[in-house]
């Protein structure tokens, strides 16, 4: 028999290790889940991880999805650290795109360049609203910020769903839910003629950028660490737990709302009753794939978003349903937490003497 | 008046047991001391089971039990994790959920719009007679009866019995139940794979007989109310019965304001269990001292015995 014996010390090596092979199970699960379903395994991966980004317009695509992953899941990796469960991401960005679609509405007879940032900034105040209701009801009431920002994420969807259907309809639409079309200067510019990878791509860049100077080089970033490892050591310290609840749901709050703004700025381009194919949950995948590392998030959110890229592109070739790429990234998260085992232990065989 | 009261008191069960399910089987995982987020994805995966089993055989009855099996093993799959390989719950119960809204929706391709006449009423002869009472307690569907039997030998089990004990000891204090001799990990294991059956369950109860068909994602979050609903309940059964019937009842406003003529947006009404959840949640949580005194101990915190 084997057993798990605790390592003396975390293994460094491992922490690296886990997500590559995570990845490679998932891999050969997603190999078996292919042939089960009847279709050329070979085939089916190709066409899920390397059709989608042969092409330039391919590689721009993988940056339009990947953007909004890495952008959230460098705050959740934050968040996570501090251990505060933001699981409502999604409510946030549909909250951004509520609040910056709006905008966009607002100036849509005008033109200039002052119009996008506004647009953009009133989209991170929409997820800092969302999220400050968390932090409020968790830091006055000690409510599950699990539970309810998960609940705000329904109620931002229905919200969403009530202002296409109404206000936002567009006057010449014939009634269909959908806004009018944005001006172009309510519009993220192009980054490479021929793709659509726009300037959110930067700007997700520079978030991770960011973030890791936040994380390794501020004293905030030491309060999150030690808030999240040891909370009665960082209370002795005099940190206080209630400002690292309110600024881990702010900063993941703002990401997502920035998130759900720059994809009806870049992308969409008007306001649907559908803006997101869950990326504030995927993002949760994104912070543990990248090891609760904003630069570890940049990679990891690139990979999501091939998953995403590559489960629309075996739909169109292979015929297989959208679903496969939500067991693939549900799939990820699993492989990558069992595998993270061998950060704290290893496996030997179980030996006779102690029985 | 009656005409008016007894339909909608007969939605508000069906509205209820999908939750009381749900809930009660988390109780118990919870009342172990591991706290599953996988909820929402246990139940999602009971619902396209437990429709796709009927589809497949014709037999509701094998419905249910494919729903149950379907919840267990995905269940037994988060045990595997946090207590072979010491997963950190959290993150291990949001794996499962998003694991579980994928393959449900995958399994469920073939079956939209497949519709079925739903479970079948079972009527107690001459009880279900008796005016009101006789159409709302002893002629309903098998797994409504059940519920209501689940939910009073859950409390027996957990007030009354040695094993029930045993439960509460291992969730307060896996230490010093495993000093005593009891095998934590294999107690765990069983309370998990119980939750997740009755979550299985509760979701085959949606596609079975709530609305008899398979949508993608039709829980809409019932599995997380469900969470909620243990905390509401500080960890009692019997008032995870009484919270499962007042969410049951938030959840059929919308059917029947509609059908009363209240002119508010049908989005605004659906908001309401949510938004009831949040409230419930702020209410019960607001005591820090209450919770600490009946959340179980050892919920959440990781076990490694050391010997």
């Amino acid at each position: 028999m084997l057993q798990l014996i605790k390592r003396p010390s975390p293994s460094k090596a491992m922490v690296y290790l886990s997500p590559v092979l995570a990845l490679l199970l998932t891999l050969c699960a997603g190999l078996v889940l292919f042939s089960l379903m009847g279709v050329s395994p070979m085939a089916a991966l190709k066409a899920f991880f390397v059709t989608p980004i042969s092409t330039t317009y391919g590689l721009g695509e993988l940056w339009v999805k990947a953007t909004p992953l890495i952008l959230i899941g460098v705050a959740l990796s934050l968040g996570f650290r501090a251990g505060v469960w933001n699981i409502g991401a999604e409510g946030q960005l549909l909250m951004g795109g509520i609040f910056g679609g709006a905008a966009a509405l607002f100036f849509y007879e005008k033109t200039g360049f002052y119009i996008l940032p506004l647009i953009l900034l009133a989209g991170i105040l929409g997820g800092l609203f969302w999220a400050s209701i968390v932090a409020f009801l968790r830091t006055q009431f000690n409510a599950n910020e699990i539970l309810t920002s998960l609940m705000l994420t329904y109620v931002a969807s229905l919200l969403l769903s009530l202002l296409v259907h109404g206000p936002f309809k567009d006057p010449d639409g014939f009634n269909f839910p959908e806004s009018r079309i944005f001006s172009d200067s309510a519009l993220l510019p192009i980054l490479f003629e021929g793709t659509r990878m726009h300037f959110g791509a930067i700007i997700a860049v520079l978030v991770s950028l960011g973030g890791w100077l936040l994380l390794s080089k501020s004293l905030l970033g030491y309060q999150i660490k030690v808030m999240g490892d040891a909370p009665d050591a960082g209370t002795h310290a005099g940190f206080s737990q209630k400002k690292i609840i309110w600024i881990a749901l702010l900063l993941s709050g703002g990401a997502a709302g920035l998130a759900g703004v720059i994809e009806l700025t870049g992308p969409i381009g008007q306001i649907l009753p559908n803006i997101s194919p869950g990326y504030g949950f995927a993002a949760i995948i994104v912070a543990y794939v990248g090891r609760l590392h904003p630069i570890g998030a940049l990679f990891a959110g690139l990979l999501l978003a091939l998953s995403y890229l590559g489960g629309e592109t075996a739909q169109i070739k292979l015929n297989l349903p959208l679903a496969v790429t939500g067991v693939f990234q549900g799939m990820l998260l699993f492989f990558i937490l069992a595998c993270d085992v061998f950060i704290h232990y290893q496996i030997k065989p179980r030996s006779a003497s102690i029985a | 008046m009656t005409d008016l009261i007894l339909p909608i008191l007969l939605t508000l069960m069906t509205a209820a047991t999908p939750l009381l399910f749900a809930a009660i089987g988390e109780l118990v995982t919870e009342k172990s001391g591991v706290l599953n987020l996988g909820v929402e994805g246990m139940m999602l995966m009971g619902a396209v089971s437990g429709f796709a089993t009927w589809h497949l055989t014709g037999s509701p009855f094998l419905g249910v039990l494919g729903g149950m099996a379907a919840g267990a093993l995905m269940a037994s799959l988060f045990a595997f994790l946090v207590l072979v390989l010491h997963a950190s719950q959290v993150p291990t119960g949001l794996a499962l959920t998003i694991f579980g809204i994928g393959l449900s929706a995958l399994i469920g391709q073939g079956l939209v719009g497949v519709a079925y006449d739903g479970l079948p009423n079972l009527a107690v002869p001459l009880l279900s007679e008796i005016p009101f009472v006789g159409p709302l307690l002893f002629n309903q569907d098998a797994l409504i009866y059940l519920s209501f039997a689940l939910a009073f030998g859950v409390m027996w089990f957990m007030n009354k019995s040695h094993s029930g004990l045993v439960l509460r000891a291992v969730g307060d204090s896996h230490d010093a139940a495993y000093a005593m001799g009891y095998k934590v990990v294999r107690i765990r294991f069983l309370a998990i794979l119980f939750g997740g059956a009755m979550a299985g369950v509760g979701g085959a109860y949606l596609s079975l007989a709530y609305s008899p068909l398979w949508a993608e994602n039709m829980t809409a979050g019932r599995g997380w109310i469900a969470l909620a609903l243990v905390v509401f309940a500080s960890w009692r059964t019997s008032r995870v019965l009484l919270g499962a019937y007042l969410f049951g009842g938030i959840n059929i406003i919308q059917l029947h304001a509609q059908a009363m003529g209240a002119n508010v947006p049908s989005q605004v009404m659906s908001m309401l269990p949510y938004l009831a959840t949040i409230v419930v949640l702020v209410l019960i949580s607001r005591d820090q001292a209450k919770i600490k005194l009946n959340a179980p101990a050892s919920l959440t915190k990781p076990f490694h015995p050391s010997v």
